[in-house]
């Protein structure tokens, strides 16, 4: 069996007995759509940056160490069971979390019993990643900077650091991402 | 061709016909058997919420006792269809108090059910008996206490893995003193706890009690108690397996558990201490089921006890139980029929686990029986698939995920095509599969090629272009329910097989390449479907027709329109409300 038919070739054969094709009426030509996708969510400023005669090769670039939604595909409350062992096994010796950066190939890890305060956090996390994270206001937004901190909490909801106070925010917090601060939520109006 | 029998011998003749299949093959012989069959099916399950609307249904099947229904599509367990979508019950109750005022059984999946519901159910069906919510959402508490305080006739209250808001813990004790026909209680997704004593009384009055499943809050010195006050139980679940280690706890566990003589099915087993499983041991050789998934303890405590279950014919389980104790099983339960091995840290990379292909390899050579295996691991060959497909070739649900998406053969790096393509080559009889792994357009070939029998296929993360979607569509025949994420598909695959879809309950994708347009397009030109673009982007209205929507859900139906949809929904391509205008 010729393993090399070319997509066009196949389609050729078909029988477009529905007669269900794009473009205008007349052309023969499918507009091929090509578009070129990083991570699973598009933010609304790359929608218009695509169009039917775009050239490029589309990619797929798998999520580097980013938490895809959905996958692996476990029910949510399988999940927390495991969270809650988990917890159990760590308290008593200093409180490790992993803390992720988008982007960066490899997961840090770090003990929130070090630092008393949100401040005193990013500190920490701005010398180990060799970053600027702004801490997220109403007012003033990320404080210009590129980077956002979002944590994962004991139910596996992902929330964004800063809005509880800090002791409530240790014993809550079961690791930590660094996002792009135009990737994450809430931020629309404040770029 | 007359109707040369009386009609009440064939009433007499339908009245075998149980599978709805069967039913519906009979119904379209001729007009009097159309109207034979119509009057007397008692059971209808319909598979999309939306496919059909109730009244078509009561109008046409007046004297229908169990009615089941399946509202959101599968995905919508992984979170990928957002709050809100749909699937909601409430309309559905409505027409079916009016019409089936005797209804006895009322079976739920993956639908949104509120309080209301609930409390209609309880005051509108006098006979009512049975109620199964699998994945629903949307009630509480107070729900569950009008169906026990109102239902004199429930014999079934089975919650399996819902969310409920938990008011309190009351609601078990709106079981009347006079209600003794309780068949089966199954409250284990529940987190509040109740009243035991209220519980105790329920299991003492309750000789028929057949299934029993405890939540986490029932302590494991409770358990006793219970055990010997229903000692004639077939499937038990307990709450926290875990307690201080004392003797005299352990003794009389053990001795409750050996007086179950009719036991067959065991689960629950949160937070075990390892110490109190043996007490188990004296009904393991009794067990048919055996569910340790919560079981977060070593492979040797687990391997023990599961060892000694040789009449076991299904298992699920955490992977900690490792290689080893998968080889232990394959040694000791012959009869095995269905794996589920769940993974206890799924979001690391790097497993501490020694769970490998290997312990699926084992077990498919062991165990003769294995048809349904359900497999979690982070690593997988070619060859140990094909190995599996050669030595389990009566397997008819393969469900395979390998932790990092588009991991391919970790020996020779190349995809796993050819193993994935050994499975549905030698499993002639495969209805369901699921694949994970590094895949090209060649494993869609080899399926649309071999997979036959195929009824639901779930895809992520593979294939190389439209190729691969249009084998699919074009090879499988019986192919009924197809799920996607994640994959290169695009137009021209979905377009070119629009008529498949027709002879298909659903097709999901999500994160794909199906454009507005051809959404646009496919609602237009088939009114026998609809075609949902669900999208949360703002300022949908605006984007260029060429680009990808964020998911599209396709489905066949008779009943028209949805009325309920939320705003990120659009019904694409239909005349009336919802159409997606793009001047």
């Amino acid at each position: 069996m010729d393993q090399k038919r070319s997509t066009l070739n196949l389609f050729d054969n078909i029988d477009l007995a529905t007669e269900l094709r794009l473009g205008l009426p007349g052309t023969d030509d499918q507009p091929e759509i090509k578009i070129s996708i990083s991570g699973n969510k598009r933010s609304s400023s790359e929608i218009g940056s695509s169009t039917c005669k775009d050239e490029e090769e589309s990619s797929f670039s798998p999520p580097a160490k980013e938490q895809v939604v959905g996958w692996p595909p476990v029910r949510s409350y399988r999940k927390n069971i495991l969270q809650v062992k988990k917890t159990e096994l760590e308290t008593g010796s200093g409180m490790y979390v992993k803390v992720s950066m988008d982007g960066a190939p490899y997961l840090r890890k770090l003990d929130l019993k070090m630092y008393k305060s949100y401040e005193e956090l990013m500190k920490g996390l701005q010398e180990m990643f060799k970053c600027i994270i702004g801490l997220y206001s109403e007012r003033e937004g990320y404080n210009g900077s590129q980077h956002a901190l979002t944590y994962e909490d004991k139910d596996g909801d992902w929330m964004l650091v800063g809005d509880v106070p800090w002791e409530m925010f240790i014993s809550s917090c079961k690791r930590l991402r660094i996002m792009k601060s135009c990737e994450a939520r809430g931020l629309g109006d404040f770029l | 061709m007359a109707c040369s029998f009386p009609e009440e011998v064939l009433e007499h003749v339908f009245s075998f016909l149980t599978s709805q299949k069967d039913r519906n093959a009979v119904s379209v012989v001729c007009k009097s058997w159309y109207e034979m069959e119509r009057w007397c099916r008692k059971r209808i399950f319909v598979g999309n919420c939306y496919s059909v609307n109730p009244r078509i249904m009561i109008r046409r099947f007046p004297e229908v006792k169990s009615v089941e229904l399946k509202g959101k599509p599968h995905f919508a367990d992984f979170n990928l269809v957002p709050e809100g979508w749909g699937g909601f019950v409430y309309p559905w109750i409505v027409e079916i108090a009016r019409g089936y005022p005797w209804l006895e059984e009322i079976r739920l999946k993956r639908m949104v059910v509120t309080d209301e519901c609930l409390e209609m159910i309880s005051k509108s069906f006098k006979n009512f008996k049975v109620l199964v919510l699998s994945s629903c959402e949307g009630f509480s508490t107070d729900g569950l206490a009008a169906i026990v305080a109102n239902c004199r006739n429930l014999r079934v209250l089975d919650l399996r893995e819902c969310e409920v808001e938990e008011l309190s813990g009351h609601w078990l004790s709106h079981f009347p003193d006079s209600f003794t026909s309780l068949e089966s209680l199954n409250m284990a997704c529940l987190l509040s706890e109740v009243s035991f004593s209220a519980l105790e009384r329920l299991v003492a009055r309750s000789p028929n009690l057949k299934t029993l499943r405890l939540n986490r809050t029932v302590p494991l010195e409770k358990l006793s108690t219970l055990l010997q006050r229903a000692p004639q139980l077939v499937d038990f679940g307990t709450g926290a397996y875990s307690a201080e280690i004392r003797p005299d706890v352990y003794s009389s566990l053990a001795d409750a558990f050996s007086g179950c003589k009719n036991l067959k099915s065991l689960s629950g087993f949160w937070d075990v201490t390892p110490a109190y499983l043996p007490a188990i041991c004296s009904v393991c050789s009794l067990l048919t089921s055996l569910n340790l998934s919560y079981a977060t303890t070593q492979s040797p405590d687990l391997t023990k006890i599961v060892g000694q279950c040789y009449n076991l014919q299904r298992l699920v389980v955490l992977d900690y139980i490792e290689d080893t104790g998968l080889n232990t099983i394959s040694i000791s339960c012959k009869d095995l029929r269905e794996l589920v091995v769940f993974p206890s840290d799924p979001f690391v990379a790097d497993a501490d686990v020694l769970l490998t292909e290997q312990g699926l390899v084992s077990v498919s050579q062991g165990c003769p029986k294995l048809q349904s295996v359900l497999y979690f691991c982070r690593q997988m060959s070619n060859s140990a698939l094909i190995s599996i497909s050669k030595n389990r070739p009566n397997l008819t649900c393969f469900r395979l995920c390998i932790i990092e998406p588009r991991a391919p053969d970790y020996v020779t790096l190349e995809p796993l095509d050819v193993g994935f393509g050994s499975v549905v080559e030698n499993c002639k009889q495969l209805t369901r599969l699921s694949m994970s792994g590094l895949l090209t357009d060649r494993v869609f070939e080899y399926i649309g090629t071999h997979a036959k029998n195929l009824d639901m296929l779930s895809i992520a993360f593979a294939g190389d272009s439209d190729l691969g979607l249009h084998h699919v569509l074009s090879g499988c025949d019986s192919l009924r329910k197809l799920e996607i994420r994640d994959c290169p598909f695009g137009d021209k695959a979905l377009l070119a097989n629009a008529s498949k879809l027709e002879r298909m309950r659903s097709l999901w994708m999500s994160s794909c390449f199906v454009s507005f347009g051809a959404c646009k397009l496919l609602g237009q030109k088939m009114p026998g479907l609809n075609v949902e673009v669900i999208d949360e982007r703002e300022n949908i209205s605006s984007i260029p027709e060429c680009t990808p929507v964020e998911k599209v859900y396709i489905y066949r139906t008779v009943s028209g329109q949805r009325f309920d949809i939320p705003d990120y929904v659009r019904i694409m391509g239909k005349d009336k409300d919802g159409v997606y205008d793009l001047s």
